[in-house]
C-alpha cells in the first residue's frame, strides 16, 4: 500500500486549509454560488437533492484498515451513519453540511485520504482493477502507474479547467475487469516481444449520452514516457475539446469528430515536442512507488483445498472469490447487494466490521469495486470459512457476485438532483424477484446495471440488461437496454424498444431472462446467447 | 518564494491596459502599447503586444516571439481553461516577455496561473493583494513541472535539481 | 393555471444543506408551511438569495391537496420528503411509509 511522505501529506493538508478558506468566503459571502460551486467541485462536494453530497477518493480503489475505519467514522460524526460505494470506486456521504467540510477533510488527511478532484472538469481520480496486485493473469501490478498518474494530476496547473470531467484507468491484465474501454483514458499495462513493460493508450471511450468505446491510439508507451504522452492526450483536449456544448465536451466527442488517426497525430506531435520539456518524473520515482506496491508476506505452501462440506459456504465460495497468483490463497469479494438492499450502501458498522476483517485475513487490505463491492484481495484460503462466517453473521455474505442480483445502481431520483427516475427501487424489485423465483443460480453471470438518467453513471450502456429511467411527462419511465460489456469485450448496448413502467420493468427484465433460459446453449451466458441469436427474439417477448 | 508580489499602480485614467488592479511579477516596465488580435500582429510588422483569445492559435506566434514584449491572454469566463496551455506553449517557447492573464481572472486561479507561466494579471475585478498572496503562498510544493521554477516533489524525493529550488 | 395552482420557493440551506421552503417570512423544512409567493416569487428568490438566506433557489409549480402543496413534479415531492428508499432518514420517518406511496 502507498503511504504518504511529508511532501504528500504536506499537499493534503494545504488543501484542507484552502478549502476551508474557500467554505468560509462562501459562509461569508465573498464567493458567490456561481464562483463557489467549482472550487468546491473540485473537492468532490455537490449540492444534491437533500443535502450537500461529498464524495472521498478511493485511489485506484484501495483502502488500508484504518482507511475503512475512518469512512465509517466519518459517516456516523457527520453523517447519517452509513456511505454508498461508486461505479467509481469512491465512497459518497449524502448528508453533509458545508460548515463541517472542512473538519472532514482535516479527519481524511489524517489517514492519507481526499477528495481532491473527485468532480469538477479535472482529472478524476484514478481507477484501476479491483484484483491488482493480486490476480493471477496480470502482467504486473497496475497500481505504482495509478499512483504515478495520481501524483501527476493532483493540482495540476494546466488541466484544472478542461472542458469536462477526465477519467482514467490503469489495468494491467488482458481480463478487463474495470470498464477501461470506457473511460477518457484507459491505459493497459502490456509486455512487448522484448519483456520489457510499457502503456497501450486507449483514449476517448465513455458513456453518458453519447457512449462510446475508445480507440486504441498507441500501442506501446515507454513506462519512462507515461506521463508525458498522457500530459499530451490532455493537452490536445484543453486546447481543441469542444467548450460550446456541455454535451459535447467530453474528450470521446474530440477523438470521434477528429478521428482517431488524426487525433493521435496531433497527440505524437505534441508529444514529441513534450519530450523535451522535462515533463516526465524521474524513473527512480516509480521506483519508489513500486516498493509500496510489493507482495506482503505470503506464507509457504498454505493448505490449498478448501472444506466444501458446507454446500451454502461452497456457493459463496464458488460465487465470490477470485484466483490469486500465490498458491493457498485467493481474492474474496464482500456483496453490497442483500436481497432487496441498496447497492453499493454500507453502514459505519459494516465497514468497521469489514476494516477489521482486513486486518485478520486480508494483509490490512480491502479494495473497492467498481460494481459496489468489496474485496478482501489477499485471503489464505484456510481462513476462508471463517472469514464467510463473519459476514454471513453481518449479513454480508450474499453469494451472487456477477449474477442478476449483483446490480450497479446509481443513486438516482432518490438522491442525486440530475436523475430523471429512481434507481434504487427498481434494482430493489429485481433482486427481489429473482430471489424468489429462484433463477438467481440459473442465469449464472448475468451484469444488470441502472442509471436513472442519461449521464450514465450506472453504465446502464454496459449491462448484459441495462435500464435507463427517463422523465416521460413527470412519471418514471424506464427503458430496456440489452448486449452491452464492459469487460474485454466491451460492447455497447441496444435499446430494446418503448420504455416501462416501474413494475413494467421488473417484468420485462424476467421475460429477457427467460429467453436466454429456453435458448441458451451450452456454457452459454446471457450475452453470448444475445450475441448469437439477435434482439428479435427478445422484441418479441417483450413487445410481441 | 524569492519572488515579491508588486502591485503596480499606472497614472492612465479608466481602464487603461493596467490600472491599479492589475498584479504584475516582473521588474522591467509595464507595456503600455494596445495588444492587437493574433491576425493583426501577423500581418502587421511592428506590434510588440498581442491578444489570445481562447479559440487562437498561439502557436501562430512562435515565428514572432523576439519581437514580442506582451501576450495577453483572454480568460473570457474563468472556466475556459485553453489560456493555461496556451501560456505554458508560449513559455516552453523561449517566450521571456510579459505575460498577462486578462477578463474573468479569480484569486483562486492566480497559483495554477503562475505555474503556467503568468506574470502579470489584470483582472475584470478587483483582486485583494493580501488573498493572492495567501493563494501563491498555499501550496508548500508543487508535483509537476510546469512553466515555473519550481521544483516538483519528484525531484525533491530524489535529490534532484536542487539547484533550481527557490525557498 | 388552476385555483389550486401554486407557486413556492424551495432551496437548500447554504450551511446544512438542508431543503428549505418559502413561508412568506422565512424559511422552513416542512412543505406544509410553503405558501404560493405568486408573481413576487422570482424577486423574493433573488433577495433571499442575496441575503445568503438560501442557496440556489427556484421556483416550484405545486397543487394544494388536502391542505398540503403537492409540486407537480416528482422530483420535488421527493425533496419534500427524502429519499423513497430510506423512509427512516425522511422529513417523516413515523408516516414515511404512507407518503413514499403518494409520491409516485
Amino acid at each position: 500500500m502507498y503511504l504518504y511522505d511529508q511532501y504528500d501529506q504536506a499537499m493534503v493538508d494545504a488543501r484542507v486549509a484552502e478549502f476551508r478558506d474557500q467554505c468560509q468566503r462562501r459562509i461569508d459571502g465573498k464567493l458567490t454560488e456561481d464562483q463557489f460551486k467549482p472550487l468546491r467541485l473540485m473537492n468532490g462536494l455537490y449540492l444534491q437533492l437533500h443535502a450537500y453530497m461529498l464524495r472521498v477518493a478511493v485511489p485506484y480503489g484501495t483502502l488500508k484498515s484504518t482507511q475503512m475505519h475512518a469512512l465509517a467514522d466519518i459517516a456516523d460524526k457527520y453523517d447519517r451513519g452509513y456511505g454508498h460505494f461508486t461505479t467509481r470506486q469512491n465512497i459518497q456521504y449524502n448528508w453533509i453540511k458545508l460548515e463541517d467540510a472542512g473538519d472532514i477533510l482535516a479527519d481524511l488527511a489524517k489517514v492519507e485520504m481526499h477528495a481532491i478532484q473527485t468532480s469538477g472538469n479535472c482529472i478524476r481520480n484514478i481507477s484501476s482493477d479491483h484484483f491488482a496486485g493480486a490476480a493471477a493473469d496480470e502482467v504486473a501490478d497496475p497500481r505504482p502507474y495509478a499512483e504515478l498518474l495520481r501524483q501527476w494530476s493532483s493540482f495540476h496547473p494546466e488541466f484544472s479547467y478542461l472542458p469536462r470531467k477526465f477519467k482514467i484507468c490503469v489495468i494491467a491484465s488482458d481480463r478487463d475487469r474495470a470498464a477501461m474501454k470506457l473511460h477518457d483514458i484507459g491505459i493497459q499495462i502490456v509486455r512487448n516481444d522484448a519483456g520489457e513493460l510499457g502503456a497501450a493508450f486507449y483514449v476517448g471511450g465513455g458513456m453518458g449520452r453519447t457512449p462510446m468505446i475508445a480507440p486504441l491510439i498507441r500501442d506501446f508507451v515507454p513506462l519512462d514516457q507515461l506521463i508525458t504522452y498522457a500530459e499530451a492526450c490532455l493537452r490536445v483536449y484543453n486546447r481543441y475539446g469542444r467548450r460550446d456544448n456541455k454535451y459535447k465536451a467530453r474528450i470521446k466527442i474530440l477523438v470521434h469528430e477528429l478521428g482517431a488517426a488524426e487525433y493521435t497525430r496531433q497527440v505524437e506531435e505534441e508529444f514529441a515536442h513534450l519530450l523535451d520539456q522535462g515533463v516526465e518524473p524521474p524513473f527512480a520515482e516509480l521506483k519508489r512507488i513500486r516498493t509500496f506496491f510489493e507482495d506482503p508476506a505470503f506464507a509457504q505452501s498454505s493448505a490449498a483445498e478448501i472444506d466444501r462440506s458446507d454446500p451454502d459456504f461452497a456457493l459463496w465460495v464458488d460465487r465470490n472469490t477470485h484466483p490469486h497468483k500465490v498458491e493457498g490463497y485467493t481474492s474474496a469479494v464482500i456483496s453490497l447487494k442483500p436481497v432487496g438492499g441498496i447497492p453499493g450502501d454500507a453502514s459505519a458498522e459494516q465497514m468497521h466490521l469489514m476494516a477489521d476483517l482486513a486486518k485478520d485475513y486480508s494483509f490490512d487490505e480491502l479494495r473497492v469495486m467498481h460494481t459496489q463491492n468489496i474485496v478482501l484481495p489477499h485471503v489464505a484460503k484456510s481462513d476462508l470459512h471463517a472469514l464467510w462466517t463473519a459476514l454471513e453473521d453481518a449479513g454480508l455474505g450474499s453469494p451472487n457476485l456477477d449474477t442478476v442480483e449483483d446490480i450497479i445502481a446509481c443513486p438516482g431520483l432518490d438522491y442525486c438532483s440530475l436523475a430523471n427516475a429512481r434507481s434504487i427501487p427498481v434494482a430493489q424489485k429485481i433482486s427481489e424477484r429473482f430471489a424468489a423465483t429462484g433463477k438467481t443460480a440459473a442465469l449464472g453471470e448475468l451484469k444488470l446495471k441502472i442509471s436513472g438518467c442519461i449521464n450514465a453513471c450506472g453504465h446502464h450502456h454496459a449491462g448484459h440488461i441495462g435500464i435507463l429511467g427517463v422523465d416521460r411527462k413527470g412519471v418514471e419511465n424506464y427503458q430496456l437496454l440489452l448486449g452491452g460489456s464492459e469487460a474485454e469485450d466491451t460492447a455497447l448496448a441496444k435499446i430494446t424498444g418503448p420504455g416501462f413502467s416501474e413494475d413494467g420493468i421488473v417484468d420485462a427484465v424476467e421475460k429477457a431472462a427467460d429467453v436466454y433460459l429456453s435458448a441458451r446453449e451450452d456454457g452459454e451466458r446471457f450475452l453470448d446467447t444475445y450475441r448469437r441469436i439477435g434482439m428479435a427474439p427478445f422484441k418479441e417477448a417483450l413487445y410481441g | 518564494m524569492a519572488e515579491g508580489l508588486s502591485s503596480t499602480q499606472t497614472p492612465a485614467e479608466g481602464r487603461g491596459p493596467l490600472d491599479a488592479t492589475s498584479l504584475r511579477f516582473r521588474d522591467d516596465d509595464p507595456v503600455l502599447d494596445p495588444a492587437v488580435t493574433v491576425d493583426a500582429f501577423t500581418a502587421q510588422g511592428n506590434a510588440v503586444a498581442v491578444r489570445i483569445e481562447p479559440g487562437d492559435d498561439v502557436r501562430e506566434l512562435l515565428p514572432s516571439l523576439d519581437r514580442l514584449a506582451l501576450v495577453e491572454i483572454n480568460f473570457p469566463t474563468f472556466g475556459d481553461g485553453r489560456g493555461y496551455s496556451a501560456a505554458r506553449i508560449l513559455r516552453e517557447a523561449g517566450y521571456r516577455g510579459e505575460l498577462r492573464a486578462v477578463g474573468d481572472v479569480l484569486v483562486d486561479q492566480i497559483a495554477y496561473l503562475r505555474r503556467c507561466g503568468f506574470d502579470a494579471f489584470a483582472p475584470e475585478a478587483p483582486l485583494d493583494p493580501d488573498d493572492v498572496a495567501a493563494a501563491l503562498d498555499r501550496f508548500p510544493h508543487v508535483y509537476q513541472p510546469a512553466a515555473d521554477e519550481r521544483n516538483p516533489i519528484w525531484n525533491l524525493r530524489h535529490g534532484k535539481g536542487e539547484e533550481l529550488r527557490d525557498e | 393555471m388552476s385555483e389550486n395552482t401554486m407557486m413556492l420557493i424551495t432551496g437548500n440551506d447554504l450551511l446544512t444543506g438542508a431543503v428549505i421552503w418559502w413561508t412568506g417570512s422565512d424559511w422552513s423544512v416542512h412543505i406544509e408551511d410553503a405558501i404560493d409567493a405568486g408573481d413576487a416569487a422570482e424577486s423574493i428568490a433573488a433577495e433571499q438569495e442575496a441575503a445568503r438566506k438560501v442557496n440556489v433557489p427556484y421556483l416550484v409549480e405545486s397543487t394544494m391537496q388536502d391542505g398540503v402543496p403537492r409540486p407537480n413534479h416528482i422530483k420535488d415531492r421527493v425533496r419534500a420528503l427524502g429519499p423513497t428508499v430510506r423512509p427512516d432518514l425522511t422529513i417523516k420517518p413515523d408516516t414515511a411509509a404512507n407518503a413514499i406511496r403518494e409520491i409516485v
